[in-house]
């Protein structure tokens, strides 16, 4: 499979990191709703078609990119920064650290 | 400064290696730069600073992904979006940007130290990279001061095309000697000269 990286262009599959479906709404970090959290962390849609998903040209220029890849035949519609989404997943994407450290003290 | 010091060491023996019958197909070296930086724009502000990098080293980087421009005994070429990476034989590259790069524009990295520099030259040097990078390494899609990032079995590479049939790469340091070997194994069948 190939990516077609907005920087480097298309590149093999193997330089790349998935880093998850970018369906979720992650709640405001102060939020105590078990609910919302619980439906970030587990709940996925399971679509059969074209899925929106983040993944990280980890192995190339580091970006995170947002790719629609369809489930169905691994072909991608489209690929673009993730940096340039709109505020609210960007925000998103910053914050993802401090979310993995609160589900390790969990466990 | 501190001497920097190869870590290929024990591992570069020049000479004439490989099938050598019609002559060597590529030629490895290390072009040893003093200075290597890295230099990060700030969320939209890669244009102040491809100015003051241009201002301070004369480079002038051109707009487009993975452009660059070599100088004599400066190079430079983009690795990411905002991202450049600074090469030259002379030392202290950061420390001239750091005084010409503001805090608020983006930041600098020395790599000087912490990047092994491997030259690939010859007839066969796209023949051998393409062995081991999966990148188009075609003159039209990949031209002269042209760089790009990648990586071959998880080593990070950084490559820039100097010449039309020559290559700078720049690998981690702790990783060079075990790149050099696959290099080298890469190069066998064009034969390769070490020097």
């Amino acid at each position: 499979m190939l990516i077609n990286c907005p920087y480097c262009g298309p590149r093999d599959l193997s330089e790349f990191t998935y880093r998850g479906d970018a369906n979720r709404t992650r709640p405001a970090d102060t939020s105590t709703d078990q609910a919302a959290w619980n439906a970030y962390v587990y709940e996925r849609v399971n679509t059969a078609g074209d899925h929106p998903e983040y993944w990280q040209h980890s192995g190339g220029c580091r970006s995170h990119i947002l790719v629609m890849r369809s489930t169905l035949t691994h072909e991608i519609a489209s690929v673009s920064l993730a940096r340039g989404q709109k505020k609210a997943s960007a925000r998103r994407q910053q914050k993802k650290r401090p979310a993995r450290r609160r589900q390790e003290d969990r466990t | 400064m501190v001497e920097p010091l190869s870590p290929l060491e024990t591992d570069w023996k020049p000479g004439h290696y490989g099938h050598v019958a019609n002559g060597a197909g590529v030629t490895l070296s290390q072009t040893q730069p003093g200075s290597i930086v890295q230099a990060a724009a700030f969320a939209g502000e890669e244009k102040t600073l491809i100015a003051a990098l241009k201002d301070a080293t004369g480079l002038a980087l051109p707009d487009g992904a993975g452009a660059g421009v070599i100088n004599g005994a400066r190079a430079a070429f983009g690795i990411a979006p905002g991202r450049f990476l600074l090469v030259d034989q002379a030392e202290g590259l950061a420390d001239t940007l750091s005084s010409a790069v503001q805090a608020d524009t983006g930041t600098l990295t020395d790599l000087s130290h912490g990047r092994t520099a491997i030259r690939v030259a010859g007839t066969s040097a796209q023949w051998v990279l393409a062995k081991l990078f999966a990148i188009d390494f075609a003159l039209t899609a990949f031209p002269v001061a042209n760089g790009c990032s990648t990586a071959h079995h998880d080593i990070f590479a950084h490559i820039q095309r100097t010449g039309e049939t020559q290559f700078d790469l720049y690998v981690f340091r702790s990783f060079a000697r075990s790149f050099w070997k696959s290099l080298c194994h890469a190069s066998e069948d064009v034969g390769y000269q070490v020097k």
